[in-house]
């Protein structure tokens, strides 16, 4: 009989160990996918995970997508991860998000055509809090009335997309466009235009902020005692209470920093890659955040690169659907499997398995 | 007493890492009070698992009357004869007495028969119990009986009893000792574990002590001393805590009026609670597990606020501060639950060092944690504690409970205190290490700290504390000189809703 057993302690060398084992049984379960589909399995693996970034024709164009993709999911994921350490689950970044892209550009659009310096830092002020208000409202609920931040946070990511579907059709729409949906684009307001910082990198200030928010997270986690008080909230919630940390403070902490640093990343994404802020700007970067999270393992360091293996994903898939014909649906398909076998392989991390002869304990 | 009922031989199981019994072999005799001694890890649960049927031996046999005894399940062990009272009982709260002792039968009979059964059963051996009442309502005590008639109705040749007294009031132990004396009287063995000595050399007949699942002795108990039979347990003489003289300073924490409902659907209120400490004092709190212990714990450590101006710690009203504040103060606690209140399971001894001591010992510097400092004060904790683990980077889960226990008591009172409040500081830890950690409590004591220790182990209670307090549904009897008390005093401050006399039988 197969029998899991727990370990005492946490393994090191699993926990580093598992998200590897996820990606190699992805590769694998998803190359079964693609051959099922009648595609090269091999092709496919090789377009989606190599191709990007070594590919002769394609790599010049697809490599600065790394960063322009990653650089959000990873800002969000950072603010997600904080949250989750302490079991706060927010599951509405993707609202957050949006939110975060609306405000930011209504201030910025309210000073149309001002060419000030203070503009975009003003902005990015605004998305960060767009974002931040839009978390507070699952908090206080939850501090007020014990609701559930789950549910909550996540009702409101459909709020929001209503928000969003208004702002670009009605009052955010742009004048000159014709009557057409979507806001002026800010790329072609210099003043307030995300652009690339150097070329053909894809670095801009959003992938700097997520940079900074890495580090900023690693040292909140690690060494700062509000990080600690996280922790231990979320590793044990009266223990939390016995060493006097006040769970509705944590509380608000987490969304607070969860739903600025998701704001920001829908600030930074509106005034670049995306440009203006349009019905369906945000490709999902909010739940895909989660998946990065979790495939991080909840840290800093592990969640940059999670972000960027997301990332190639995204990336890869989109080579795929254009060289292969792969079907958009089967990517998200592949995403999806990522975190089921993250998940499925975690077991390994906290149990181990016996292999027993039948005995009632 | 005569033949053998149950003849155990060379019974051996070995868990990954651990033998935890080593080819134990003892007789337990017809209509004998056998007692299974020893400390938390000896071996004792192990090896009852193996005479009821939860765990199959590796190696050894069992003779039952001379026939083979190896039963697969607790069902075949109770088929021959064999049951078991826990020590966590197994009820549920909603259903009435009869109820729940037909779910914990093979083949319940009717209804009425049963509870005819019940209450012939309760009279016969003086336990009374009404089979119509819902279980929600018993005491512990009470419930304990619902679990000894379960029993009792099955006829039971052997009769295992897993620390039966812990949860009584020293009343409810006497009645207890003249069911189990009217037991053997009628020819039922039974095992009676406990690590109560002054218990057993009461009750028992002849004794088995295990130690590191061996058996290390045999003895009868009322011919050895309490300290014979302790030291037999340990392998070690040890120390016993030395009589504390000193005076008593002033009065460093007064409550007076403090009321707080329950935490929650389960907790207890706290009714109109007032006491004083003086420095250099040890103050006991007695009372059966379930009264407001944990709720009293958290309204002093200021996990809990309580109204205003009911908690003045050195003449500041602390009422409305939260843990943060008192342990600035000097006012510092130990919960009963390790694992998860005091201490973080997956979190490192290092970490759970953090927990309480952050401020007081300087390991926060502008908002940073300087891990080596704690690491430093977790080793130093680890050290002067006699904590068994291979370093401060362990989890604390990873600890047996008697050596978390020695980290987190060790922890609050390497920060030197002026109040310490502790709840269970010897739950489940080896008799050597309890004795240590009463000594560093009566040694804190003397160095001018006050003292509160919340326990359900009178027997300590009596050894460290100058006064005793009992707590009864919330409320907090006046305290007395130990000097002055003797059991009986004890029992009726812990309270006469507990008493038999309340719990008569109807009808």
């Amino acid at each position: 009989m197969i029998r899991l057993e727990r370990r005492l302690e946490p393994s090191r060398l699993w926990t580093v160990l598992t998200p590897l084992l996820a990606v190699a049984l992805t590769m694998l379960a998803g190359g079964l996918m693609f051959a099922l589909l009648g595609k090269p399995p091999l092709e496919a693996i090789r377009t989606i995970f190599w191709d990007p970034l070594f590919h002769p024709q394609f790599a010049s164009y697809s490599r600065p997508q790394l960063l322009v993709k990653a650089g959000p999911l990873i800002l969000i994921a950072i603010g997600l991860s904080v949250g989750f350490r302490a079991g706060i689950w927010n599951i509405g970044a993707e609202g957050q998000y949006i939110m975060g892209a609306v405000c930011g550009a209504a201030v910025g659009l309210a000073f149309y055509p001002s060419d000030s310096a203070l503009l975009f830092p003003l902005m990015v002020v605004a998305g960060g809090l767009g974002g931040w208000a839009w978390a507070m409202i699952p908090a206080l609920l939850k501090t007020r009335f014990g609701t559930n931040e789950i549910l909550v946070s996540l009702m409101l990511v459909y709020v929001a997309q209503n928000i969003l579907a208004s702002a670009s059709s009605s009052w955010l729409r742009s004048p000159e466009g014709m009557g057409f949906p979507g806001s002026r684009n800010f790329k072609q307001w210099p003043a307030v235009h995300n652009a690339e910082l150097l070329p053909e990198t894809g670095m801009h200030w959003g992938v700097v902020a997520a940079l900074i928010a890495v580090i900023a997270a690693y040292v909140l986690l690690a060494r700062h005692i509000q990080g600690f008080n996280i922790r231990l909230t979320g590793e044990a919630p009266r223990a939390a209470r016995f060493a006097g940390v006040s769970p509705a403070r944590i509380i608000v902490l987490c969304l607070g920093i969860s739903g600025t640093l998701a704001g920001l990343a829908g600030l930074f994404e509106v005034t670049g890659p995306a440009g203006q802020v349009t019905i369906d700007f945000n490709s999902g970067y909010g739940f895909t955040a989660i998946i990065v999270a979790f495939l991080g393992r909840l840290h800093p360091v592990g969640i940059l690169l999670a972000g960027l293996l997301m990332a190639l994903t995204y990336i890869g898939g989109e080579l795929a659907q254009l060289m292969l014909g792969l079907p958009g649906a089967s990517i998200q398909l592949f995403q999806g499997m990522l975190l089921f076998f993250l998940l499925a392989t975690d077991v390994f991390t906290n149990y181990r398995i016996r292999l027993s002869r039948r005995e009632v304990a | 007493m005569g033949d053998t009922l149950l003849s155990i031989r060379g019974l051996t199981k070995a868990y990954p890492g651990v033998v935890a019994n080593d080819d134990v072999s003892f007789d337990i005799g017809q209509g004998e009070i056998h007692a299974l001694l020893g400390e938390n890890g000896a071996g004792k649960s192990t090896l009852v698992k193996m005479i009821f049927g939860l765990v199959k031996p590796d190696r050894g046999e069992m003779l039952l009357e001379g026939a083979g005894y190896a039963p697969g399940q607790p069902s075949e062990a109770r088929r021959s004869g064999v049951a078991m009272v826990f020590q966590h009982f197994s009820l549920f709260d909603a259903l009435s007495v009869a109820e729940n002792v037909a779910l914990g039968m093979e083949n319940p009979p009717a209804p009425r028969d049963l509870a005819r059964q019940i209450r012939e059963v309760s009279e016969t051996y003086g336990l009374p119990l009404d089979p119509g009442r819902t279980v929600g309502t018993l005491s512990a005590g009470e419930r304990q009986r619902v679990e000894i008639i379960r029993c009792l109705l099955q006829d039971p040749r052997l009769l295992i009893m897993d620390e039966p007294t812990s949860v009584l009031t020293p009343q409810e132990v006497e009645i207890l000792f003249q069911t189990l004396r009217k037991l053997k009287a009628e020819g039922t063995s039974i095992l009676y574990i406990s690590h109560k000595l002054e218990e057993i050399r009461a009750l028992c007949d002849a004794a088995t002590i295990l130690r590191l699942g061996r058996r290390v002795g045999t003895c009868i108990p009322r011919e050895v001393t309490a300290r014979q039979m302790a030291e037999m347990m340990v392998g070690a003489s040890f120390a016993t805590p030395e009589p504390r003289g000193g005076v008593k300073g002033e009065v460093l924490l007064a409550v007076a009026g403090l009321s707080l409902p329950a935490p929650g659907a389960f907790g207890t209120p706290l009714r109109d609670i007032r006491m004083e400490v003086r420095r250099g004092e040890v103050l006991g709190i007695g009372g059966v597990a379930g009264n407001g212990q944990d709720e009293l714990l958290m309204a002093l450590s200021g996990e809990r606020l309580a109204p205003a101006g009911t908690i003045r710690f050195k003449g500041t009203d602390v009422s409305r501060s939260g843990p943060v504040e008192r342990r600035a103060a000097g006012l510092l606690s130990g919960p009963e639950e390790r694992l998860g209140h005091a201490a973080a399971p997956n979190m490192s001894l290092t970490e759970n060092a953090v927990l309480t001591a952050a401020r007081r010992q300087g390991l926060v510097r502008h908002g940073l944690i300087d891990w080596g400092r704690a690491a430093g004060f977790a080793e130093e904790v680890i050290a002067r504690f006699d904590v068994r683990t291979p370093g401060p980077g362990t989890a604390a889960r990873a600890l047996s409970g008697g050596n978390l226990q020695k980290f987190v008591v060790g922890r609050e009172i390497l920060q030197n205190p002026d109040l310490f409040v502790v709840n269970q500081p010897t739950w489940g830890v080896d008799a050597a290490a309890a004795a240590a950690i009463r000594q560093a409590l009566l040694d804190l004591a003397a160095q001018g700290a006050a003292i509160i220790v919340i326990s359900q182990d009178l027997d300590e209670l009596m050894e460290i504390s100058d006064r005793f307090a009992a707590l009864n549904e919330g409320r907090l009897s006046a305290a007395r000189a130990v000097a002055d008390l003797d059991m009986e005093k004890i029992g009726l401050m812990m309270g006469g809703a507990h008493d038999m006399e309340v719990a008569h039988v109807e009808g």
